[in-house]
């Protein structure tokens, strides 16, 4: 599949979002970091900042980007529409949540609710993200249960590595913080280790001779394409990327993602001010890149079926 | 609104196709892009048709396989246009309702007025049956030419998609597959019509009727040319030969 790089960093950018949503929320409620006010304002403007450009993002990417309020009509079969009405929902209770960190400078009472909602409603948002990709049977790297487990950690761990970098900053940082990033970190590998080692032993989902319905008439081979330069079709679908760059990617994605963020933000969590930061900033820079690069791989490695009618030996 | 409908036994409009008699001329994608870029979903983008990047919407592409190996294959023309599926995904996965299934006869459309160009049904086609308009903004699709098939201003015998009026070979034929009494249906059943990709639960409406088997003793390759009658050494043989040396001079 094409990478679009819009799609690309809408994914990434609101997954980290919607992750930092969770951890405030989660940390907030739960008494495991104090609801400090700068923090808060920080917090909830960032989160709300990644997640709201995201959406523009892929807003903009659309041919009608006037009508994009249309695709919140048909929830009740679309995961692209149900993604869009959750993202919206999501606001509320996260504003409502973020008043009453910042007012009160503690999260009780209703402002448990405020949590408790903001986390239900980020997380739905990041499984229909995730949804949309897992529910097409044509593109066997995405239908799988793997693709919305990857999307869930990935933003769950980009999101505690900005949550690191905040608590660090306003000078709540706690060991419950550390011990969140660290599992979100682990979670993210493994999931992201299951995915490629998944779509590595099913590559095969549909022959060329049954996209022809001609099974058992002997192998198919294209002879003449229908078109002498390349269509929608082939170049949405078409993408195709060399096997060594794949495994370079994939380690330059492991590098960013996983190992330069678990490795550095763990070795300076109990140092120097200075270094903590520069600790805590550099795994959010190479988690974010890690990220995209994770994120640009699933596109650039998914096959569509409709690529078998254009000589494709297997999708 | 993109819920598809109920599933009934009603009206099922779609193509049969038939592989063994398809000679591959194009014919029927040219004229299903001549009627539809003056139809529902007209202008069909043609970018630059005539220089070296050339690009447009086409609803109906003819792809070349070469099918068996060993010597024993032969060459099968496929065209491959939107086959309207029962199970359609690109309507389930439309975010405005813009892409819907019609109830009364099965025919799959695109609503240019709300489609937002998201390009997400072309991702859910396994067929590659969607094209994206980038000159409007939206989706384009095969509309079994609905403009044609119910236009009263045609002759009766006119009212069929363009691709299957102008078939040179009569390898395209249109009807109702809902109806198992219909000529489509009876033309199904009698030549093992075949549906693509059936594996993958779309259920598409259109089927394809695969190539004929050889008949026995037919390898594939040209035949040895047997005179029509052999010379037997009678007078009128004698007479035959006479009047092509003559001939011949």
């Amino acid at each position: 599949m094409h990478p679009a790089y819009s799609v690309i960093v809408f994914t990434t950018f609101s997954g980290a979002g919607y992750g930092l949503l969770v951890c405030l929320a989660l940390f907030g409620m739960t008494g495991g970091i104090e609801a400090e006010r700068w923090l808060g304002i920080t917090g909830f403007t960032l989160a709300l900042t990644m997640i709201t450009g995201g959406l523009l993002s892929s807003a903009l990417h659309l041919g009608h980007p006037e009508r994009a309020w249309r695709a919140l009509s048909q929830w009740r079969s679309s995961w692209l529409s149900r993604e869009g009405v959750l993202a919206l929902a999501t606001y509320l209770p996260a504003l409502l949540l973020a008043t009453n960190w910042i007012v009160f400078e503690e999260i009780e009472g209703a402002g448990y609710l405020f949590a408790m909602m903001t986390i239900v409603f980020s997380v739905l948002t990041v499984i229909s993200t995730g949804m949309i990709y897992a529910s097409l049977r044509t593109i066997r790297a995405w239908f799988n249960p793997h693709t919305v487990r990857v999307y869930l950690s990935f933003s769950l761990w980009t999101g505690a590595l900005w949550f690191n970098l905040l608590a660090h900053l306003f000078g709540v940082h706690t060991p419950w913080v550390g011990v969140f990033m660290v599992v979100a970190g682990v979670l993210a590998l493994f999931f992201k280790r299951k995915y490629w080692i998944f779509i590595d032993t099913h590559p095969v989902w549909v022959p060329p001779e049954s996209a022809l319905g001609l099974e058992g008439a002997g192998p198919v081979r294209q002879i003449a394409p229908p078109n002498t330069q390349e269509n929608y079709v082939q170049k949405e679908m078409g993408y195709r990327i060399a096997r060594k760059h794949m495994y370079s990617l994939r380690r330059t994605a492991f590098f960013g993602y996983f190992l330069i963020p678990w490795g550095v933000a763990l070795l300076t969590i109990e140092s120097e001010p200075v270094l903590r930061y520069a600790g805590a900033f550099v795994a959010v820079f190479a988690g974010m890149v890690g990220a995209l690069v994770e994120r640009w791989l699933f596109f650039a490695e998914a096959k569509h079926t409709a690529n078998l009618y254009y000589g494709a030996e297997s999708s | 609104m993109t819920m598809l409908p109920p599933e009934n036994a009603g009206k099922k409009l779609g193509l049969v196709i038939d592989l063994d008699t398809c000679v591959g001329c194009h014919a029927c994608a040219v004229n299903c892009k001549e009627w539809n870029t003056g139809g529902h979903s007209a202008p069909l983008p043609d970018d630059n048709p005539f220089g070296a990047d050339a690009s447009g919407v086409w609803f109906n592409r003819v792809h070349t396989y070469e099918c068996g190996e060993d010597g024993n294959s032969r060459t099968v023309h496929f065209p491959r246009s939107c086959l309207h599926c029962e199970n359609a995904a690109c309507v389930a996965v439309c975010p405005t309702g813009a892409s819907y299934k019609r109830e009364e006869d099965g025919i799959v459309l695109v609503n240019e007025d709300i489609c937002i160009g998201c390009k997400l049904c072309s991702w859910a086609c396994p067929y590659g049956a969607r094209e994206y308009d980038y000159d409007a903004g939206v989706m384009k699709k095969c509309t079994l030419c609905i403009d044609r098939i119910y236009n009263e201003n045609l002759d009766e015998e006119d009212r069929v998609p363009a691709c299957v009026s102008t078939c040179p070979a009569n390898a395209r034929h249109f009807g109702d597959l809902g109806d198992p009494n219909s000529d489509v249906s009876r033309l199904v059943a009698e030549r093992g019509g075949v549906a693509p990709m059936e594996e993958l639960g779309y259920k598409p409406v259109n089927r394809y009727l695969p190539p004929r088997p050889r008949r026995a003793g037919d390898d594939g390759g040209p035949q040895a040319l047997q005179p029509v009658s052999p010379p037997d050494g009678s007078a009128a043989d004698g007479l035959f030969r006479w009047i092509d040396r003559i001939l011949s001079r």
